[in-house]
């Protein structure tokens, strides 16, 4: 049985006993690990949650337990101290003697330390291992037990250094970054890009100092502060050095490995060292005079050197990926490729939005047909996939800046679907998997969900950079299978909305724990079946948001629609768009009493914004006093129904079109549905309401009404389809009633009219046939149950401020405090305000 | 910004140091969530009414930051009872804070206990 030594138990080390196991089961070879740590391997590259939890195991790559399961002997606490490479022996720091056939060098890097004067001083600190951290943290808390306004540095604005700031900031210090060129994260970012995230990172505290020299650490015994020139110092209590790392080739140095003169222990792409029995991989290993300071790099050239052993012939790739995303969270930044264009073969495309904080660059090859690199600073949602992009050298859009802006004018996203990507993608780079391992695991082997996928394949198990790809791949794979045939309401109800309204409406059903009980699965639901059977119940019995309040809908919970900063907005109907000075003047004065941002909205009526959860009770109690009620604004149900000035005034008006209007909004005021509904009245062919927008359309011509049925504005517009020609009003609410009742017995969860229409078999000449022939035999029983909802109508805020009672107000924010959110943060616009920005 | 996400870990129910007591347990909705004022933090504490739980978790949504998921709607996926955003319907688990649609971020959560018609959440 030959025998395999391992030098250092890292990350790359760890991989290589894991991927060696796989291959072989361990039988075959004698494998002995020594690790100069205390503790078996751990994950460095999420060291910095050390800092929150404290928890090492958590980080722990794998335990003892699994080394012994696979007969590796684990040494930890140990260091080998020299390598007799004519005997093929070790010796470590406890003089003890090992033979090998097979010695790999997984040694890493330690953190580089500039010789800056002064830098031996108490007080500094590097980052790179556990130790490292708890020596850091025992001192920032002695600091702060001596002074209450401790401060720190970091020397050196990378990757690292930002994430060690962002710790430190977070254990309670002030915190500079203090880099020497230029720019931050000089490596990944220019100088647009690190001017973006700097203001970033000055938003969450973090201090930043550009171009500056660090000539001498300053203090006694201690450290006190840093000195860039003659007269600028900058007071700090410590620092944490990051300036770059230097690769651990001190044993391969002494036994006569061949180095690089800058260091490293130099291999070639089979990661063999001038000796052939010797490898060396991850940092401490010079491959094409680089130093690869990430994990995925040093995965490969793990896998590489087993297979080597193994007696195969795996090779490096010739061009090694080192895109990077940065881990701070709330803090978007990524740059992949050839991000700086260094090689000069690309043009590049800039977006840059200072308002909201985000640049984006992208650099296309001079033929505008490949993707070769770029950043991402302040949004980086599109990473993964420009990063496939790129890796895959995919076609890219006509229009290459699609990538960056999203494609304007069209219907469909700039860059497809996440299926579009070749089998061989690399999708989860720390673990190797492919878009086609992911697929696989869907397709053939009938797995549904993340965890599923993710325990099989170990995609996103590392850095989980690829979750979002992941995610989306799954879902995909699903869609494409046609795994929702039946367009059943979720996993807890096997029926469409169409069957579930006959349930509910047959068997008389009226809470949602009864339906679940006799006809779902589970004891729990979810946020998709809940509001669905709440819109059952009011479109079934009129209940209205008050009632089953826990299965509403966000917006319906608290019959306001909530907004960007959770507070709300308060919209009262106003029929028609029909409104008197006097009401104008009394909704001025209820505006201006609570501080409300308001603002005529698109349904030509007003709408207040930034009440707080707890102010909708008292503000719409000063509105019905006023007389007015609500708007169901937040419902999905009649919204608005628009109006022209029509005969009254128009000198083409063919017809009272506000009266109509004002006449059909409060007919169907309240009527829930399964998406929202919106009507128009026009007086004229010209038009003036845009009815034929809408849900239902009514214009006034010659000799009566035109009544048309499923427009749409918003995302997919629509114009309405004429249903019945030349009617007279009673004719114009007979048709309607039945349009819309059947609409709401048949439409799915969340489909519009215009959607509904669309699909219906047989279209608008099967509506006309039901609602007008009576085709179905269904009139009686469409205008009967419209008939009762009608008649069934109340002001749902009337009724909710009469329920309040002093025990259960869901309005309050706290339920053991009479006080309101204090996180809620509003910042001044123009005369108004808003919430402030998310970051 | 992120400070806010900082003040909220998780609290396993073997560390529990203090017990809070935050309302009657009348005072939750059945089957629906409240926010209760613990100190200077707010946390969100769901009432599983059809299966005899409680869970309590942040309510700051860890995906734009806002104090917001006491208002949001209970459930379950695939056995794991969760809470689902009222700003963008992000589900968590309810048991680990996990995030259920496969993003990066994740909640803290907290023990809950019932006593003598009393809603208790342990914290450090
Ligand atoms: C306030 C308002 C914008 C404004 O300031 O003018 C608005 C605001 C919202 N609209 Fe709208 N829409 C508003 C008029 C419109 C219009 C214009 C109209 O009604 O004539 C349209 C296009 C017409 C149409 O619906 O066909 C419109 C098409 C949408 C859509 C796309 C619907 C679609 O079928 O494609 C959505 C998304 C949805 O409902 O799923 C939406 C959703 C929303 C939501 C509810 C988004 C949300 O979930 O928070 C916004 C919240 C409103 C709030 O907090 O009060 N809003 N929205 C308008 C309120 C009208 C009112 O008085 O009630
Ligand atoms: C804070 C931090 C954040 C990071 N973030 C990222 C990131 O987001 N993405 C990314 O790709 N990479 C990141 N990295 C880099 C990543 O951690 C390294 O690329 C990876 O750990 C390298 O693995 P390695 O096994 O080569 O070296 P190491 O993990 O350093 O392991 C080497 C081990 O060998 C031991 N050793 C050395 N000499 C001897 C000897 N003579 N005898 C016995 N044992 C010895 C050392 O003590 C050490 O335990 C980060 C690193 C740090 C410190
Ligand atoms: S158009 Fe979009 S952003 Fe504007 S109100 Fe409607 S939903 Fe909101
Ligand atoms: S804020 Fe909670 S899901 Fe977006």
């Amino acid at each position: 049985m030959k025998t395999i030594l391992v030098i250092g138990n890292g990350m790359v080390g760890y991989k290589f006993c894991e991927k060696l196991m796989t291959k072989t089961n361990g039988v075959n070879y004698k494998v002995i690990v020594f690790g100069e740590e205390p503790r078996p391997a751990y994950d460095r590259v999420h060291l910095s949650e050390y800092f929150s939890d404290q928890d090492a195991e958590r980080l722990s790559m794998a335990p003892r337990s699994w080394y012994e399961e696979n007969n590796i002997e684990l040494i930890t606490n140990e260091r080998v101290t020299d390598i007799h490479r004519a005997s093929k022996t070790i010796t470590t720091i406890s003089d003890k003697e090992y033979t090998y056939d097979y010695l790999v060098l997984a040694t890493g890097s330690s953190a580089f330390v500039p010789p800056i004067p002064g830098i031996e001083k108490k007080g500094v600190f590097v980052y790179r291992t556990i130790e490292d951290l708890d020596a850091t943290m025992s001192y920032v808390e002695e600091i702060k037990k001596n002074k209450s306004d401790g401060k720190a540095a970091i020397l050196g604005g990378g990757l690292l250094g930002l994430e060690a700031g962002k710790a430190i900031i977070d254990m309670g210090l002030e915190t500079s970054v203090v880099e020497f060129a230029p720019r931050l994260m000089p490596r990944q970012l220019d100088n647009d890009a690190s001017k973006v995230l700097q203001r970033k990172l000055e938003g969450i505290g973090l201090d930043v100092l550009l171009s500056k020299g660090t000539q001498n650490i300053e203090g006694g015994d201690a450290i006190t502060g840093m000195r860039f020139s003659e007269d600028e110092v900058l007071p700090v209590d410590m620092l944490l050095v990051s300036a770059g790392i230097r690769p651990r080739d001190e044993l391969a140095k002494t036994c006569g490995l061949d180095v690089g003169t800058r260091g490293g222990i130099v291999v070639s792409n089979d990661m063999r060292t001038s000796d052939e029995n010797v490898f060396a991989i991850g940092e401490c290993a010079l491959l094409n005079h680089m130093i690869y300071g990430l994990v995925a790099p040093g995965y490969d050239m793990a896998g590489v050197a087993v297979d080597q052993i193994l007696g195969g012939d795996s090779l490096m790739p010739t061009s090694i990926d080192m895109s990077t995303k940065l881990k701070l969270s709330g803090i978007d930044v990524a740059s992949f490729g050839d991000a700086l264009n260094e090689a000069k073969e690309s043009e590049s495309i800039v977006y840059e939005n200072k308002f909201q904080g985000i640049y984006k660059k992208i650099n296309v090859s001079k033929d505008g047909k490949k993707l070769l690199g770029g950043i991402l600073v302040g949004d980086a949602s599109d990473y993964n996939m420009l990063h496939q992009i790129f890796l895959n050298g995919m076609k890219i859009p006509e229009n290459p800046e699609d990538l960056i802006l999203g494609a304007r004018g069209g219907e469909s996203a700039s860059f497809g679907s996440a299926l579009d990507l070749p089998d061989s993608a690399v999708v989860c780079s720390c673990e190797a998997v492919t878009k086609g391992a992911i697929c696989c695991k869907v397709n053939d082997e009938g797995m549904t969900t993340l965890k599923e996928v993710a325990g099989a394949t170990k995609a996103t198990t590392g850095c989980g950079g690829c979750k979002p790809m992941v995610t989306d791949l799954i879902n995909e794979s699903l869609k494409a299978q046609g795994v929702t045939v039946k367009e059943t309401i979720c996993e807890h109800f096997d029926y469409s909305r169409q069957e579930l309204y006959d349930i509910v409406k047959l068997k008389g059903i009226k809470t949602y724990a009864k339906l679940l009980s006799t006809h779902g699965k589970g004891k729990l639901g979810c946020e998709t079946c809940k509001p669905v059977a709440a819109s059952l119940f009011a479109s079934i019995y009129a209940d209205t948001g008050n009632d089953h309040n826990v299965i509403q809908d966000s917006n319906d919970k608290f019959l306001a629609n909530i907004q960007r900063n959770g507070t709300y907005s308060v919209v009262p109907r106003v029929a028609g768009g029909e409104i008197t000075p006097e009401q104008l003047i009394v909704l001025g004065q209820i505006g201006k009493k609570y501080d409300l941002y308001t603002k005529i909205t698109g349904g030509a009526r007003i709408d207040f914004f930034g009440a707080e959860l707890h102010e909708l009770p008292l503000i719409w109690k000063d509105l019905i006093d006023a007389g007015f009620e609500s708007g169901h604004a937040y419902g999905k149900s009649l919204r608005t129904v628009k109006s022209c000035v029509g005969s009254t005034w128009c000198r083409y008006g063919m017809d009272e079109s506000v009266s109509f209007a004002i006449e059909i909004e409060n007919r169907y005021k309240g009527l829930r549905s399964p998406h929202k509904i919106k009507g128009g009245v026009s007086g004229c062919i010209r038009e003036c309401a845009e009815a034929r927008g809408k849900d239902f359309g009514i214009i006034a011509v010659e000799g009566g009404w035109n009544l048309y049925i499923g427009g749409n504005g918003g995302a997919t517009p629509r114009h309405a389809e004429l249903l019945a020609e030349k009617i007279t009003n009673e004719e114009v609410i007979r048709y309607v009633d039945r349009f819309l009742m059947y609409y709401i017995k048949t439409a799915g969860p969340l489909v519009r009219t215009a959607a509904w229409l669309d699909k219906i078999e047989g279209g608008i000449e099967h509506v006309k046939d039901v609602v007008i022939n009576d085709s179905l035999g269904l009139c009686d029983q469409l205008d009967k149950d419209m008939a009762g909802l009608v008649n069934a109508y109340k002001c749902e805020w009337k009724e909710a401020i009469e329920n309040i009672n002093e025990q259960n107000n869901r309005f309050a924010h706290f339920v053991n405090s009479e006080e309101s959110d204090d996180t809620i943060e509003f910042v001044a616009l123009r005369d108004q305000k808003m919430p402030k920005l998310w970051a | 910004m992120n400070s806010i996400l900082e003040q909220y870990k998780t609290v396993p129910e073997s560390e529990v140091k203090t017990w809070f007591k935050a309302a009657p347990v009348s005072k939750f909705p059945e089957n629906g969530g409240a926010c209760v004022k613990v100190n200077d933090k707010q946390i969100a504490v769901f009432n599983f009414t059809a299966e005899g739980k409680w869970y309590a978790s942040q309510n700051v949504c860890p995906h734009k930051m806002e104090m917001v998921l006491s208002r949001g709607m209970i459930g379950e996926d695939c056995g794991t009872p969760k809470i689902a955003c009222p700003l963008h319907k992000k589900t968590f688990s309810l048991e680990t804070g996990e995030n259920l649609n496969g993003e990066d971020y994740s909640i803290a959560i907290f023990p809950v206990k019932i006593e003598e018609g009393f809603v208790y959440i342990g914290t450090h």
